[in-house]
């Protein structure tokens, strides 16, 4: 039998025969006609928005009679954090395991740069370039600042190279694995078009592959290139989008990295086709601990250090990032959202502006906005326009970041010690259950109250 | 144009001048402290021109320079050669490997042989000059440098290309100049195919000026007037609706 909708009395005239579709249900029947209408696909920000199983998925079994917890407010519980042991000569030290993702000036404004850098730094931290090149804001307000080196190289500078503190060679990223960058004209200002050498306005789409190596065997080359323009000082990342997480691992540690830095497919972007976003690449639930399993049998757990990225959005996510194999996490889109992003307001000078109506402007509303690619962000972050940056002022963005960070690092520790850890990186899988089957199995974790992990004999 | 002529000038002021030679073996020590000593035990004044023998096919020789030194290198080079030069001026008096100049953004580098695949790739400024062919994929992603071929170049040279000059002395193979931006491609070939968005243009006095200057620099013989220009049909600078699949 059919199933109808009930329609409330009044709202609608009865007798209407009102039967949706799973398969086309109104947002497929959007979809279609604006893809009939425009003949080219969405291009849109942030990361995949469809449910998926994720670390909420696991819960902690805190210490009781069979493990010993430490005191919450009295006894130390470190977080130090060392990445890039392997063979730099000056390896980084993080006070913190939570780190600042790259994104780029170009999607980012000047103002946000400087923003990040300033909390990175005052939490002991590190932020990341991105794929427009280093900015002078950002590496004078970062003390540990990442360089990411691209397949589209844009501005991509020796002097800027000696001037890092760690080089990540991206592969690719999570929200689009195999695909490049891209900055739609309306970003592409005077300074952002000058920084990557392209006319101003154009419509820029990065390439999805390095210029200069192709496969594992020429990016074991170029690794060494880069270790002797940096006479070895500097850690090597490497950077992949999740997909065949095991295989690209290992090939990232036997192509020489220092660090290994896996975006799963909630990992959010500035601006790419929405069928991209939430169609190709595994969640970083998955991703992780395919990661975690190539660094073990490869037996390089500890060597080469790990960082997850990917929808990391709280302490309690960082900390089981961490029980699961992760040396460190990395965030993009919670930095975003503690700056403002699909806030109703902006402050200027400690004043609450109301934002609503140029949500409203861009087709969407605070809490579903999307359109950092449309460059006309309503809270200042992801824009390059004049007068839209002054809505984001450093110090106010400082400030957020800072605080989200401390609040993280907090609740991270507090799960470590509830589980007896004098030292964050002391959480372990044995710490962990899953509540879900499909968690358990992507994470290889008991699901909660068994011994029962999915697949394994 | 004016910088290549203007690096030139400062080169015959900075070096050539002491004649000393400082001799690097790599049959007898590594890549490694050949690079340390260009990058931190070069002398303030008086440079040595260095000379490195024995190459051997080894990666990253000279790779990061950030001196007005001159470098001769005698025999076949290996990956990236010369990476990321700045001011230094680089010969190899042989074959180079892949990425040769690779992100270059001064000084001047030639290769005596032949390059292999992405040479002078995403090279921002400076000139390459390869004397004979260069393999697949010669100034990808270039963003102000020049380079001169004296042969041919491989398939899919130029690609996304977004400043500078590339002039080809001999011909191309497939889809030369994909996705050009501003970088402007002189070729004196055949060119088997010309990539996405890339058109055959008119010359100018200007272009021709251009070739003519450049060719001397070089050190290549040949009429400026048997170029013909390639550069961006600019169609693909904005989305379009109508143009379906083609991004
Ligand atoms: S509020 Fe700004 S940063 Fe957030 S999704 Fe919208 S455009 Fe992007």
């Amino acid at each position: 039998m059919s199933e109808r909708m009930t329609i409330s009395p009044g709202q609608t005239p009865s007798g209407l025969s009102l039967e949706s579709s799973s398969t086309f249900d109104r947002s497929v029947i959007d979809y279609v006609q604006r893809a009939s209408a425009t003949g080219l696909y969405e291009i849109r920000g942030l990361g995949a928005k469809r449910r998926l199983p994720h670390f909420d998925d696991l819960v902690f079994l805190g210490a009781s009679l069979s493990r010993y917890p430490l005191e919450g407010y009295r006894e130390k519980c470190s977080t130090k954090t060392l990445l890039g042991t392997r063979f730099a000569t000056k390896p980084i030290e993080l006070a913190i395991p939570i780190t600042i993702a790259g994104m780029s000036f170009g999607a980012l404004s000047a103002n946000v740069k400087e923003a990040l850098g300033r909390a990175a730094t005052e939490m002991g931290t590190s932020t990341t370039t991105g794929d427009g090149g280093m900015t002078p804001e950002e590496r004078n307000s970062s003390k540990t600042l990442v360089y990411q080196c691209l397949p589209s190289r844009y501005g991509f500078d020796p002097d800027d190279v000696r001037r890092a503190d760690a080089i990540e060679i991206v592969i690719g990223q999570g929200a689009k694995p195999g695909g490049g960058g891209m900055l739609l004209g309306q970003k592409v200002n005077p300074r952002v078009a000058k920084m990557r050498t392209l006319p101003e306005g154009v419509d820029q789409r990065s390439a999805s592959r390095h210029p200069d190596w192709t496969g594992p065997d020429d990016l074991a080359i170029k690794i060494r290139e880069l270790r002797e323009i940096t006479d070895w000082e500097k850690p090597i990342y490497v950077k992949v989008g999740a997909t065949r997480v095991f295989n690209d691992v290992k090939l990232a540690v036997h192509s020489g990295a220092d660090v290994v830095v896996v975006d799963g497919m909630q990992g959010g972007t500035a601006a790419t086709q929405t069928v991209f976003i939430e169609h190709v690449g595994i969640p970083t639930l998955a991703a992780l601990r395919q990661a975690v399993d190539a660094l073990e049998d490869l037996n390089m757990r500890g060597k080469v250090q790990l960082i997850i990225s990917g929808g990391i959005r709280s302490g309690a996510d960082v900390a089981k990032a961490i029980a699961m194999g992760a040396d460190a996490v990395s965030i993009g889109q919670g930095i975003l959202f503690s700056l403002g992003c699909n806030s109703h307001t902006y402050v200027q000078d400690g004043r609450h502006v109301d934002a609503v109506s140029d949500y409203h402007a861009l087709g969407t509303a605070p809490g579903f906005c999307h359109h950092c690619h449309t460059g006309r962000c309503p809270v200042g972050v992801t824009t390059q326009d004049a007068k839209l940056e002054l809505r984001l002022q450093p110090e106010v963005g400082a400030k957020r970041v800072r605080n989200y960070l401390k609040t993280l690092n907090m609740e991270l520790t507090t799960i470590a010690r509830a589980c007896g850890k004098q030292d964050v990186h002391h959480l372990e899988r044995e710490d962990l259950v899953a509540l879900t089957v499909e968690a358990a199995a992507m994470a290889n974790i008991p699901l909660a109250g068994t011994s029962w992990v999915p697949g394994r004999v | 144009m004016e910088s290549v002529t203007k690096q030139i000038a400062d080169w015959r002021l900075a070096t050539g001048r002491f004649g000393q030679r400082k001799v690097f073996d790599l049959a007898a020590v590594s890549v490694r402290e050949l690079n340390q000593y260009l990058h931190k035990e070069l002398p303030e004044n008086s440079l040595p021109t260095v000379v490195v023998n024995n190459p051997d096919g080894a990666h990253s020789i000279a790779a990061g320079m950030n001196a007005l030194v001159d470098i001769e290198i005698n025999g076949h080079v290996g990956y990236y050669v010369a990476g990321m030069n700045k001011h230094a001026r680089i010969v190899v008096n042989g074959n180079a490997g892949p990425g040769a100049a690779e992100n270059m953004m001064s000084g001047l580098v030639r290769v005596r042989g032949f390059a292999s695949t992405s040479a002078g790739a995403s090279a921002r400024g400076g000139l390459l000059v390869i004397e004979g062919d260069a393999s697949l994929r010669c100034g990808i992603s270039l963003k102000g440098a020049d380079i001169v071929v004296g042969g041919s170049v491989g398939s899919f040279s130029a690609f996304m290309a977004q400043a500078g000059r590339m002039v080809i002395c001999d011909g191309a193979g497939d889809a030369l100049g994909d996705s050009l931006y501003e970088a402007v491609i002189y070729v004196r070939g055949e060119v088997k195919s010309l990539g996405a968005d890339a058109q055959f243009e008119p010359t100018t006095d200007t272009d021709r000026a251009v070739v003519a200057e450049l060719l001397a620099v070089a050190g290549f013989k040949h009429d400026p007037s048997e170029f013909r220009r390639v550069a961006s049909a600019r169609k693909l600078y904005h989305w379009n609706a109508e143009a379906g699949q083609e991004y």
